[in-house]
């Protein structure tokens, strides 16, 4: 399943490593964070996505505080 | 601004005033103990840099050290512990105002971005059961409910005409204002904007489905799609910063250790250095180039679908294309009809309809519709394969075929040679004359083959017509090379060969996206031309044109090769600043302040660069 979510950064920076740890984490199979547009897509297995998509802003909450996400 | 935006500007402007106070108030006052003077700049400076500290304690405690919020704390702090009260609070000022022209600029594309891309419909009027109409979501619109679109309103879902009549404009999908004709079962596409009449549309695409919603989503999803150019610096950066820290270290240590002593002198120097060295400049201009070049580019009917197929157009140095359709019409139309001497062009054209009037050839149709008030019936047709027909009319035998009938039938005769097929006529063995029938080329066609070949771009047509018709609209078009007579299978094993070819740079190939679709897979980047209204097209293909205007071809190539411009000018600009500085800070050489316009002041140049690829007026001149 592939996702897009609206979402906050606040430095392309933080979105570039934000996009390297979610593509780092177990069962993503793919992601890209765009800091132009905020936006987040993320492609996982169907029966992991929500956890997955937990990790995911665990992580990105970890490399910037301030991330924000739509869910 | 933002609400962000604003409190930052507060804080700046209170910070400023409150660091100016400090300032005049120790110039004034020399004497106060230094414990004083420290907390009169401590004010300003937690007042402007609270957040940038407690995120490098943040990163420190979640163990991602090294960002520029951990370098601005360090320098500073640093300074501070100096004694450099001024300096630590003046750094950090302008480390905010940088970073708030940052987020202001990269703000101010991304609305006008949107704003190029204002077709996204707010609401559709649907009309119930019983012919009362209600405003709602286009969301909510089923397929095959009843919409009505007053003059004025944009299409919010594709559908078909039942009632009413318009002309459409449809500029801000393709870029051009040329009004299009919307008539009772006509098919009508979401986004264009209807012009003075009351449409009734049945609606034949649910809103996820609609070219408006596809448009969007294409060029929303295309930011996610990195540039090569792109990955490159934010990698570039993984390693950079961390690299910098330990050369400050080192600087901060190794000199006084080896040469004995001056510890103040080399801290502050490595302090200096590592305000320089924030990556910040390169790391916002490079994506914020590449989004201002694909919403510029979709602003004038281009659709890129990611910064990665910019990169690609920008280093491609030949362009395939399809003759019918992309370089034609792809409509077959008597375009001259030679009579010879004694005989009119009516005359021969209703004879040559007359005779062809049995035959379902695209060229036997062209010729009926060129004469649509032909009323000489023919009899006795028969087909002399591979050179044309014979017929009876009104008593007389005419034969109407190409130059080998004449040549058989020993029928002397004046060659046109048109490009295009030509069919020659004769009644009872004297020659009547001949009708040329072409597919008209496109009237930017050769526009489009000038302002590549301007670029050195080789230009490489394929077809599937014969060779003279091939060579015809090369020659008529400036067109390189050409590969005739071929098969749909052939077409994907001649673009093999020419990819095979990497001297070149990159290969587009360029089609109408409807047969075409595995060759536009195939090539480096595929173009597929009058999309609007085909989702075969643009899902196949990397470049989306709007419109069927072949022209569009060269103006991607140049906003592509201005974009990566930018980049380069982008990247070597600030590097080479911060390369040069970081040595002139190592040396001494330059202090705090230059340290904060090699980090704010390049920051704003390179941003100030990246913008100009959201002007597309350059381009609009030409």
């Amino acid at each position: 399943m592939q996702k897009k979510f609206n979402i906050e950064v606040d430095c392309a920076n933080c979105a570039a490593k934000i996009e390297n740890a979610v593509k780092a984490l177990p069962g993503v199979q793919s992601a890209s964070v765009s800091f132009m547009t905020q936006k987040m897509l993320l492609e996982a297995e169907d029966s992991q996505f929500d956890a997955i998509l937990k990790q995911a802003v665990k992580a990105a909450k970890k490399i910037e505080p301030d991330f924000e996400i739509e869910l | 601004m933002t609400k962000k935006q604003k409190r930052m500007l507060r804080r700046i402007l209170a910070a400023a005033v409150l660091y100016a106070a400090a300032a005049i108030l120790c110039h004034v006052l020399p004497a106060l103990p230094w414990p004083v003077q420290a907390v009169c700049y401590l004010i300003p400076y937690f007042v402007i840099g609270y957040d940038v500290l407690r995120k490098a304690v943040l990163g420190v405690v979640h163990g991602e050290v090294f960002d520029e919020n951990f370098l601005m704390a360090v320098a500073t702090v640093g300074a501070m512990c100096l004694g450099e009260y001024g300096e630590g609070v003046a750094v950090m000022l302008f480390y905010q105002v940088g970073e708030l022209f940052q987020s202001y600029a990269v703000g101010k594309s991304r609305r006008s971005i949107a704003g190029l891309m204002d077709i996204r419909p707010d609401s559709a009027n649907l009309e119930d059961a019983d012919g009362s109409l209600r405003t709602v979501d286009p969301e909510a619109v089923p397929v095959g409910a009843v919409i009505v679109v007053r003059p004025g309103e944009k299409i919010p879902l594709d559908g078909t005409v039942l009632e009413g009549e318009s002309t459409l404009n449809t500029a801000a999908l393709t870029g051009e204002s040329r009004p299009r004709a919307a008539r009772p079962g006509e098919a009508v596409i979401s986004g264009s904007v209807n012009g003075d009449g009351v449409l009734r549309v049945q609606v034949t695409k649910a809103y996820g489905q609609s070219t408006v919603a596809r448009i969007l989503d294409l060029v929303e999803n295309s930011s996610l799609k990195k540039a090569k150019a792109e990955n490159f610096i934010t990698k570039f950066a993984r390693y950079y910063t961390p690299a910098v820290c330990f050369a400050a270290l080192a600087l901060a240590v190794l000199p006084p250790l080896v040469l004995g002593g001056g510890w103040a002198m080399w801290v502050k120097r490595a302090l200096t250095f590592l305000v320089i060295s924030c990556p910040c400049a390169l790391v916002i201009s490079i994506p914020l180039t590449f989004f201002g070049g694909i919403g510029g580019a979709s602003r004038c009917g281009i659709l890129v679908k990611g910064g990665n197929y910019l990169e690609a157009l920008a280093h491609t140095g030949t362009v395939v294309f399809d003759k019918t359709g992309t370089l034609t019409k792809g409509v077959f139309q008597v375009s001259r009809v030679s009579p010879a001497p004694g005989h009119t062009e009516q005359e021969v054209l209703e004879l040559a309809a007359a005779a062809e009037s049995f035959s379902s050839h695209p060229i036997s149709k062209s010729l009926r519709e060129a004469c649509p008030d032909c009323t000489l019936q023919a009899t006795d047709a028969r087909e002399i394969a591979g050179q044309g027909v014979s017929a009876q009319v009104n008593g007389h035998t005419v034969l109407a075929g190409n130059a080998r009938l004449m040549e058989s039938q020993a029928i002397p005769y004046t060659p046109d040679d048109g490009v295009g097929t030509v069919v020659y006529l004769a009644c009872d063995g004297t020659f009547l004359g001949s009708v040329l029938i072409s597919d008209e080329v496109k009237p930017t066609a050769r526009q489009a083959m000038d302002s590549l070949r301007s670029q050195g771009v080789r230009t490489v047509m394929l077809t599937g017509d014969s060779k003279a018709v091939a060579a015809g609209v090369a020659a008529q078009l400036g067109i390189d090379d050409y590969r005739a007579e071929l098969l749909p299978d052939d077409k994907v094993r001649r673009v093999e060969d020419l990819l095979a070819d990497k001297s070149r740079g990159n290969l587009a190939f360029a089609g109408d996206g409807i047969n075409d679709a595995p060759v536009l897979m195939r090539a480096d980047v595929g173009i597929a031309m009058g999309a609007l209204g085909s989702d075969a097209a643009i899902e196949a293909a990397d470049v989306v044109l709007m419109d069927d205007d072949p022209a569009k071809i060269g103006l991607a190539m140049r906003m592509a090769r201005r974009c990566m411009a930018i980049v380069y000018q982008n990247i070597v600009f600030a590097l080479g600043v911060k390369i040069l500085f970081l040595l002139l800070g190592a040396v001494g050489i330059a202090n705090m302040w230059w340290a904060v316009f090699a980090d704010v002041g390049v920051m704003v140049l390179a941003v100030l660069n990246a913008t100009r690829m959201l002007s597309i007026r350059a381009y609009r001149k030409e």
